[in-house]
Parts: C-alpha cells; structure tokens; sequence
C-alpha cells in the first residue's frame, strides 16, 4: 500500500425513506451539517464541494442554505454510480491540490415506482418505450436469470440476500425498512420479473449523505479516527457488456464494467479482495448483490449458492455485505446512496456501527455502485 | 379483418409472411434497431434463447401505450434471442409462462399486435416465437 493522500474525517447523513413535502435540498443540507458535526468543523473550512442529484436539476443551490462562501460547487449525476463520483472528483481535488478540504454531497426524492423515462434521452426510439421496453427492472431479472442457469444458483438463495440485507435493516436506526422477513416470505411473494420477487427488489425513496474529506496530512486536526480514501476509480461500459437498455448486444461479450471499476481499484489500492473485510455491493435486487459478489472479485461464479447457505455473508460471517441493509432495506435516492455506503463503511472501519458493527475490528472497506447506462464505480477504504 | 399498422417504420419488414427484423451495418458491425446513414441489413429470422424473464407489472405510461390498465394488464416474457452470426435482439416473447422458457430452445421473428388504438387499429411489433408455436400467434 502507498501512502494515503486522502483522508475521510466526516460523514453525515439524512435517514433514507420517505418524507412528504420535504425539499430534497433541506434534507441535503441537513446532511451535510451531520457531516461537518462529525468532522468537528464548518461550511466555511470547505473548499470545494461535489453534489449529486437526479431530480434537483442544479443540486449546487445547497449553498443557499449552507453559506455563500464563493467556492466552486460542481453538480454530479451518473446514474446508480453518482454518489462514488462525486467522492472521487472531491478525492481528486485534493489529491491534486485544489483543496485541503472537500465535500462529496447527495441527496434526491424521486417519485414511487419504477424509474421511467423517455427513450429518446438515452438515445434510443420511440417505439422501444411504447411496446414496454423501457424499464430498468426487466434488465436485472435477465440477467440474473441466465447467471443462475449458468451457475447453478437457486432461488432461495435470491430470497436468502434480501432476508439478510431486511434482517441487517431491522438492527439499523436510521434505514427505511426494519422489518425482517423469512426466507419463504420473500421467495413466495409477487414476481415481479422472474424469478425476482417483490421484496428482493430496491424502491426509490428520499434522502441525503454528505462526507467531508481532507488533505491526509491534515486529517489529524480534524478526526482522531480517520479513514484513508485508497482507491476510488469509475468505469464506463464496453462493447458487449450486458447492460440495461439494450435493444441489441453484440456476440462478441465483454465484463461488466463492475469487473473493470474493480480491478481498477485493486490496482491502485494495492489491496486484494481477500484483505476486504466488510463490503457495500450495489444490491439494486438480490440477483445484483450475488453477481457483484463475483463481479468484484470476492467469489467466484457459483459460489454465491455455498457462501449464503453458510451465511458468509452475514454481520459475523467470511466478508459481511451490506451491513445497514444495502439498497434493499434502505431504497435508492440515486445521488445520495453511493455515499450512504460510504457512511456505512466508514462507522464499521471506526467501530461506531453499533448492534451492525462487524467483529474483529475491521480495517478494510469496499463499496460498489452500478447502473445504467453501464456504469460502475468502485472505492476503497481502510483506516 | 382490423386494420394493422406497424408500431414504427422501418423496425421490421412489414407486411410479410416471413417478418425479419431490419439492422444496418457499418464495417462489418451490426446494429439493431438500425442507425440512420448505414446500409440496411434484414437478420435471420431463426435463434436461440439466450436470456430471458417476465414483465409482471404495467410500464409507466409513456412511454408504454397499451391500451391495458394496471388491472387488465396481461404479463408478458422478454429477453434476448441469439441470431447466429449476427447479434442478440432483445424484444417480446409470445410466451408468457417462464417455466415454458429454457435458454438454448429455438426462437423465431413474429409480428404480433400489441395494443389496439381507439379506432380499432391494432398496432403490431415484433416478438419471438418458440418455434412450435411460430405461425399460431399471428
């Protein structure tokens, strides 16, 4: 490992879930104040900010209730991959010393349902959305259902990820869903694109996560417990990977671009999947968290069907995922979530996770994001 | 019979007996739909499943423009067939039932209607057919 130039000293958030008339940029500043709090400084310190949102259209108004201090304050959206964006544009800004202190900010409330759009915005046509299409869900039900098919996964094991991530949930103060349900539950509830089932599903919701970092060297003055940014690194999609919105693939297949994100982070990290010891997998639907178990290099395909049914991914298991219920119990306000998982990883590194904290004092953190239009983004964390 | 019209021109070769979907072509790279500029090629009509799942609930409107309602909605399957040599076209299955579905089993190009306007005009798209059953959907 070299040395580390760049330091996480706050995190905040706004609980995921939803909120009535509250304005997404209230909950954002709500945030970020938590996270300033939890770096034991103020708005004014902060040099440069980064703010994601999907349906504030220039999420950088937060400065009007944050203070008008002049700084330059970039607007990010990625898809499901915004919020590791918008940390690994702060983290660059002071790697190349812009700025001794940065902030990486995400907050959005979307509407109930599936995300929707029209095709025409991502380029493709008309009819593609009238005939029914055009939606992100069906995507995650292909691929899953091939993967499994291919590598002998069952579907108890599908409802075995989101009875753990509910179950990590329900021990979680601030997430949505705190109610545990059985394995039998969530396998035999409504399909919704087989053989996923309503409750192996994430829902958009509302909320907000903020992180305060800072010039290694300096991270002291801030925080008696920093944690050090490794790697951060974000991936495009290339030819013939499998992705949403594909009305045709190539034959010739290509990785995800998770694979790339991941393999991109090991390198620069100089930290391998075995030295991980909790994990944040973009668990958009259960079928997700077990291909980016593979994905990211923790397991190989297959394996998944072993590693739930010994329940290695527990809070006390091998590598422990999704420890405040993921996407699945805290739903997916898209700009905010990356850093929600950054939140996570950050108090499980610190041992400030409380009835979730993984044993043994971890030392090493992951987080994962993906989404369309294919698109992936990877960071490490250790302390 | 009702008066039929194709969801889109230019999407697939209409009317036919043999539908076939239409792709262009540049250096040799297909693409489906096909891009505007490049040279018009018809695909095979014939595959394999290659991946496949079910479409349970009824997509936000718009952009779907079935004449379904949440309740009335008919779930359909979807997926990808694998044109030999060409490229893996994602569209509509005429079977619903998952459990009637198996990667690898041939497919072949229908066109079906999917929605009827409120003149009685049955707009057509195309899906694929388990081949024992092509012919018997149209």
């Amino acid at each position: 490992m070299s040395a580390p130039e760049v330091a996480i000293v706050g995190v905040g958030l706004h609980p995921f879930g939803r909120y009535g008339d509250k304005p997404a940029l209230q909950m954002g500043t709500e945030a970020v104040r938590d996270a300033l709090a939890d770096a034991g400084t103020e708005w004014s310190r902060v040099q440069q900010a980064y703010v994601g949102s999907h349906v504030v259209s220039n999420p950088d108004a937060i400065i009007g209730s944050l203070g008008l201090t002049g700084i330059p304050v970039r607007g990010v959206f990625n898809g499901c991959a915004t919020g590791g964006t918008s940390l690994q544009m702060a983290a660059a800004a002071i790697r190349y010393g812009e700025a001794d202190v940065a902030m990486a900010i995400g907050f959005d409330k979307h509407p109930r349902g599936a995300f929707t759009g029209h095709p025409s915005i991502v380029g493709l046509p008309e009819w593609y959305g009238q005939v029914g299409l055009f939606l992100t869900t069906h995507f995650f039900g292909t691929k899953i259902n091939r993967y499994m098919g291919l590598h002998g996964i069952s579907q108890d094991t599908l409802a075995r990820v989101a009875a753990k991530n509910l179950r990590n949930g329900e021990i979680t103060p601030h997430a949505w869903r705190r109610k545990a349900m059985s394995v039998e539950e969530i396998r035999d509830s409504a399909v919704v694109n087989y053989p996923l089932t309503q409750y192996m599903y994430c829902s958009p919701c509302e909320g907000a996560a903020a992180v305060v970092l800072c010039r290694a060297d300096l991270a002291s003055s801030f925080s008696s417990a920093p944690v050090y940014v490794r790697a951060s690194e974000l991936r495009s999609r290339r030819p013939g990977a499998f992705e949403l919105q594909s009305p045709s693939l190539p034959l010739e297949t290509a990785p995800s671009p998770s694979v790339d994100a991941s393999r991109a982070a090991y390198e620069a990290a100089g930290i391998g999947p075995e030295d991980v010891q909790v994990a944040q997998l973009q668990d958009t639907d259960a079928g997700s968290e077990l291909i980016h178990m593979a994905e990211n290099g923790f397991c190989a395909d297959g394996e998944q069907e072993k590693w739930l049914a010994e329940g290695a991914t527990e809070i006390g298991g091998r590598l422990p995922v999704n420890t405040d219920g993921g996407l699945i119990a805290n739903g997916e306000p898209i700009g905010a979530s990356g850093l929600r998982q950054i939140y996570e990883t950050v108090l499980q590194l610190q041992g400030r996770a409380g009835d979730r904290q993984v044993p043994g004092d971890p030392r090493v953190g992951y987080a994962h994001l993906y989404g369309a239009p294919g698109a992936s983004a990877v960071t490490i964390l250790s302390r | 019979m009702a008066n039929q019209v194709p969801v889109a021109e230019g999407v697939f070769t209409w009317p036919s007996d043999e539908p076939q979907l239409i792709a262009s072509e540049r250096d040799g790279e297909l693409s489906f739909p096909a891009r505007p500029g490049e040279d018009e090629r018809l695909l095979s009509r014939r595959g394999t499943l290659w991946a496949f799942t079910t479409q349970q609930f009824r997509p936000p409107s718009p952009p779907y423009d079935g004449n379904d309602t949440a309740e009335t909605f008919q779930p359909y399957a979807l997926g990808y067939v694998e044109l030999p040599g060409e490229l893996r076209v994602q569209g509509r299955f005429t079977e619903s039932d998952p459990e009637k579905l198996r990667i690898g089993m041939e497919m072949e190009v229908v066109v079906v209607p999917y929605t009827t306007r409120p003149d009685g005009t049955e707009v057509l798209t195309y899906a694929f057919a388990p081949v024992a059953d092509a012919g018997v959907d149209r």
